[in-house]
């Protein structure tokens, strides 16, 4: 690595940034292909079938043991539906607005993409930081992308330019601004406990004084703790549930809701720009589960063994298992979201505002005032 | 030129291009066309706010105008009769008032910025860091007291629109 060293610090930082985005992309991409199959294997499971399990290789597939049980597990679906997805014909209705069609899938896709940059996924490896752009609005910018995602549902569903996809549309955007409301309330009383917008010193003031979650790991058991615990609770609860709204899964699709919009907002789409929209759909699940693991669950750290601190010089074992530690609770959410939606019918419509408007953002903001009021009293 | 200035130019210059390009766009005179551009030109602005170090007027900006403000502004075209707005000619009623409105709002800008002071607005008194945002806004003799007076003030609005749009006062 001696030629890395006579670089300039500008290079260095643009050669590791770029590394660190290629990793990244590529590993989030293998990741949303596998949830796919991920996906369809919970379904199968909780609806006791045996899922997807025929593909075989032809190399590959003649590797005794091996072959048939990675054929078993459904290992090269994702592989096959890739291609499928591409090769398939890539019809363009006539009646479609041509600008907005071609552009919803992109904009769908791209916002899941740019939240994951300012995700802390590991302490340290060498010298570098685990974080792709270390931001001091961190959680500010992430909302204001999520945000974002939105236009590329509404815009879909506009450009179709018919009945069904239109009022996915329509849905979508109502659905997704109301829970955004939900959600962005839902983390001040972490903002509060935290004080700072910075994800990294979010994690860090989680492995001093237990997970934002159920503090009681940590800082010990002092009046105040013990007073946050509710708050912390029912902050992930609020979140969690508009994050499932925010990402359109069930129970809250009503953008798609087969039964009555055929498949909502990308009805009209077909091939790999259908598979934009799957592709963003699941990439937002990431980030979302992502977003949870960092707010409330400490990140990379776990309180045991002394892993909630970044490793010294040399401990590059260490840095690689904190990667481990965040991936493992990222995808533990990734399984919650994917059984939610084979377990819970989907909301009505009126059903799913009134949650949203007179449940959640009430509890949001009656939380805010007694995190600040706990805060306030236990002296801090 | 430094890399700063290059992407004052490039973001000044988008932000005025997108401007331009909602109110008069040759291409097209659909509605939708326009609230997408507006927030094209929203975020060529955020783009302008992280060059003077203002992070959190930047994420904010995009938060609430390109992610909320704008989409509602998107449901609500959506949801009208947009063949018979495209068909709608500019009268001269409209010409007035636009013409006039704009010149009123420029005719202020160019007040401000005539009589600032450009050497003290270049160096920012907050930078960037949330925490001094908020101590600026929440102290007592800073401007605590016009910002109250602005949530008040948006309240009343947000009062007014739930009165105006009920059907039937009792």
């Amino acid at each position: 690595m001696a030629w890395l060293d006579s670089l300039s610090p500008q290079t260095q930082f643009v050669f590791f940034t770029l590394l660190k985005i290629g990793c990244v992309l590529g590993l989030l991409l293998t990741l949303v292909a596998y949830a796919v199959l991920a996906e369809r294997k919970v379904s199968a499971l909780i609806q006791d079938r045996v899922g997807p399990n025929r593909v075989n290789l032809p190399l590959i597939g003649s590797i005794p043991f091996l072959g048939q049980f990675l054929t078993k597990l459904g290992f090269w679906h994702p592989l096959v539906d890739g291609v499928k997805s591409f090769i398939k014909e890539d019809f363009t209705p006539g009646h479609v607005r041509k600008i907005y069609f071609w552009l919803a899938p992109a904009i769908s896709l791209v916002p899941a993409f740019l939240v994951i940059a300012v995700i802390p996924f590991g302490s340290t490896l060498g010298a570098q930081k685990m974080v792709i752009a270390d931001l001091n609005v961190g959680i500010l910018y992430t909302f204001g992308i999520v945000s974002l995602g939105v236009y590329g549902v509404v815009l879909a569903g506009y450009a179709a330019n018919s009945k069904f996809p239109f009022l996915g549309g329509i849905r979508a955007s109502a659905q997704m601004i109301s829970y955004e409301i939900a959600m962005g309330m839902s983390v001040i009383p972490v903002f509060l406990v935290v004080g700072h917008l910075n994800l990294g010193k979010i994690i860090e003031h989680q492995a001093q004084n237990g997970w934002n979650v159920l503090p009681i790991f940590g800082g010990g058991f002092s009046a105040q703790t013990l007073l946050l615990v509710p708050c912390g609770l029912v902050s992930f609860v609020i979140f969690f549930i508009s994050a499932l709204a925010e990402t359109n899964r069930l129970p809250f699709d009503m953008a798609e809701s087969e039964s009555e919009l055929v498949s909502g907002y990308h009805t009209e789409y077909s091939s790999m720009k259908f598979g934009m929209f799957f592709i963003g759909e699941y990439a937002n699940m990431f980030a979302g589960a992502a977003m949870m693991t960092t707010l409330f669950f400490g990140g990379w750290t776990l309180p045991f063994f002394g892993l909630d601190v970044a490793p010294v010089a040399g401990e590059w074992w260490k840095g690689l298992l904190h990667i481990g530690i965040f991936m493992g609770k990222m995808l533990g959410f990734m399984f919650t979201f994917m059984w939610i939606r084979w377990m819970l019918p989907r909301f009505r419509y009126d059903q799913l505002m009134d949650l949203g408007w007179r449940r959640m953002i009430p509890l949001a903001l009656a939380n805010i005032i007694l995190t600040a009021g706990v805060l306030a009293l236990t002296n801090r | 030129m430094a890399l700063p200035d290059i992407l004052f130019y490039l973001f000044a210059f988008l932000t005025l291009l997108f401007g331009v390009l909602v109110v008069a766009n040759p291409f097209s005179r659909n509605p939708v066309t326009s609230a997408m551009f507006l927030v094209l030109t929203i975020c060529a602005m955020a783009g302008l706010f992280v060059l003077l170090n203002a992070f959190f007027l930047a994420a904010v900006q995009i938060l609430v105008y390109a992610g909320a403000v704008m989409v509602l502004f998107l449901f609500v075209i959506m949801l009208l009769d947009l063949k018979e707005e495209q068909r709608r000619k500019i009268n001269l009623f409209g010409i007035v008032t636009g013409t006039g409105a704009v010149l009123g709002l420029g005719f202020l800008l160019t007040r401000t910025i005539w009589g600032g002071d450009l050497e003290q607005a270049a160096n920012p008194r907050v930078i960037g860091d949330t925490k001094a945002l908020g101590l600026e806004l929440f102290t007592k003799g800073q401007f605590l007291l016009p910002f109250e007076i602005v949530s008040v003030l948006l309240l009343v609005a947000m009062v007014g629109v739930i009165l105006l749009s009920k059907k039937e006062l009792k």
